[in-house]
């Protein structure tokens, strides 16, 4: 298992991807930390940009990866090595390689310049919806046979969660706005990734006081020990269910 | 050495495998015949656990292959189309291969001296063509000097010296008793480095016995006709299976 890690590792952090990747996140850091001196600014622009591009770049990375990779896969799955340990290593190589990208590229600046929680967070969340979308990116890849199929599955994926499920959201709101729905828009945030990501973030800054009634029940919520245990939960379980459902998959795969 | 036990296989609605049945035995070189898509590579891949079969088992040495995958250190594969990783160097796939199987010290290196890919070891396999690809394959399947032979196709595509050459290392091999199973649709290599032919058919197993038997059912005294003629037969289906098949 390790000796595949350090062979999957070596590979893709050498790749160009994973250098370009690093310094477009620490330029579009560097460019927001001196836009503005406020801390909580920094932390909302960041977050704005984040929660856009890092579960885009690591679906269609994760699915261009595994598909680059395949003649690598086939050639270890005739050698003396248990097929999970083929894929996992593939899936961690992936996964590593997307944090210390974040990590590096969003945390130099910070410790350049200072953090506070709300930035620590996301790093956090920024880890948490990289593996979140290469898992859902690593599915797509098992379950089909053609790249680009499996790009555009990824891609739907991350169309849903990051804007027609808010869409959704919005509608739903809408349409009940005569009765309370603190409850269900918590419950339907906790079925998004993204959303609970975002919320996460939003709650550690001042700004949770203008969303009015609503925003006043998740900042308590989310500041009560229960609260933050269940939405990290959560995130687990988001974390956990592709790369799970992928693994599965891929020990009944025919190569 | 290797028992293939009710095996069957379904890609979608086709079935490649049918409750198939087989048994190779060390020391014997068999030649795995039969038309495109009769299954040849399909029963390979299911021996070395890159497919999954739908019912049924093999049997490698005492061990299953559906449950430690140690058996398949005593396997060597060369593929009908190597798939490398296009950015490693040949120096550093061979030393890979070696790290997966840390317990074997010896290597043999007869192959890589004789295709001379010590000299090339710096080049990327990206950039490889067909045939030294192939060279690749061969020295790679013959490196740790394994008991189980499977060789998909192993002259096409090489050069007629690299041909030569690996035909006599395969010759070597089978004499110091190794199980060889070769797919091949030359026959004349074939005949040269076998002794037990395997013809399949829709899936099924329509000959398995030695070359002499062959030539004696179909009245042939030459191998290629013998072949023809089992072809001819599965066509017209003019002879039960049962009464060919010694399985």
């Amino acid at each position: 298992m390790f000796k595949l890690l350090k062979y999957a590792l070596y590979d893709i952090l050498k790749s160009r991807f994973a250098i370009i990747y690093t310094v477009f996140l620490a330029l579009v850091a560097i460019s927001i930390y001196q836009v503005s001196d406020d801390l909580s600014k920094v932390s909302l622009s960041l977050m704005n940009i984040m929660i856009l591009f890092i579960p885009l770049i690591a679906a269609v990375f994760a699915t261009t990866h595994f598909y680059n990779n395949l003649e690598f896969i086939e050639l270890m799955l005739a050698q003396p090595v248990k097929r999970i340990h083929v894929f996992l290593s593939q899936l961690l190589a992936v996964v590593i390689m997307l944090s210390l990208s974040i990590l590096l590229g969003f945390g130099l600046p910070m410790l350049l310049w200072g953090a506070d929680s709300s930035l620590l967070t996301l790093l956090a969340v920024g880890v948490v919806l990289s593996s979140v979308f290469a898992g859902f990116a690593f599915l797509a890849s098992v379950l089909t046979r053609d790249k680009a199929k499996a790009i555009g599955v990824s891609l739907a994926l991350w169309i849903y969660f990051s804007l027609v499920y808010d869409g959704l959201v919005l509608y739903v709101i809408y349409s009940f706005a005569d009765y309370p729905l603190e409850k269900t828009t918590l419950a339907l945030v906790m079925l998004n990734p993204v959303d609970l990501g975002r919320i996460l973030m939003l709650m550690q800054l001042d700004i949770s006081a203008l969303m009015g009634y609503t925003g006043a029940f998740f900042q308590q919520f989310f500041s009560s020990g229960s609260g933050i245990l269940i939405s990290t939960g959560m995130l687990l379980i988001w974390m956990l269910i592709p790369n799970f459902l992928a693994t599965r998959v891929f020990r009944k795969r025919d190569f | 050495m290797i028992s293939v036990k009710h095996l069957s296989k379904k890609f979608g609605k086709l079935q490649v495998l049918k409750e198939f049945n087989l048994e190779f035995e060390l020391g014997n070189s068999y030649a795995l015949m039969g038309p495109n898509g009769s299954g040849k590579t399909t029963l390979i891949k299911t021996i070395l656990g890159m497919v999954i079969p739908d019912s049924g088992d093999i049997i490698v040495g005492s061990q299953s292959i559906k449950g430690d995958v140690n058996y398949r250190k005593q396997i060597g594969y060369m593929p009908q189309i190597g798939h490398y990783p296009a950015n490693m160097k040949i120096g550093q796939l061979f030393s890979m291969m070696k790290d997966m199987r840390p317990e074997i010290k010896e290597y043999d290196l007869e192959l890589v001296e004789a295709f001379g890919l010590e000299q090339m070891k710096e080049k990327s396999m990206g950039t490889l063509s067909g045939g030294t690809r192939q060279k690749v394959s061969a020295a790679l399947a013959f490196l740790f000097n394994p008991e189980i032979l499977i060789l998909d196709e192993p002259t096409a595509g090489l050069d007629p010296i690299a041909v030569e050459v690996l035909k006599a290392k395969i010759k070597k091999e089978r004499e110091e008793g190794k199980l060889i199973l070769i797919t091949s649709h030359i026959l004349s290599d074939l005949e040269e480095l076998t002794n037990r032919a395997i013809y399949i058919y829709e899936g099924e197993v329509f000959f398995s016995d030695t070359i002499e038997e062959l030539k004696e059912i179909t009245g042939e005294s030459k191998f290629s006709p013998a072949i023809a003629k089992l072809m001819q037969w599965t066509l017209k289906k003019k002879s039960s299976k049962t009464q060919l098949s010694h399985v």
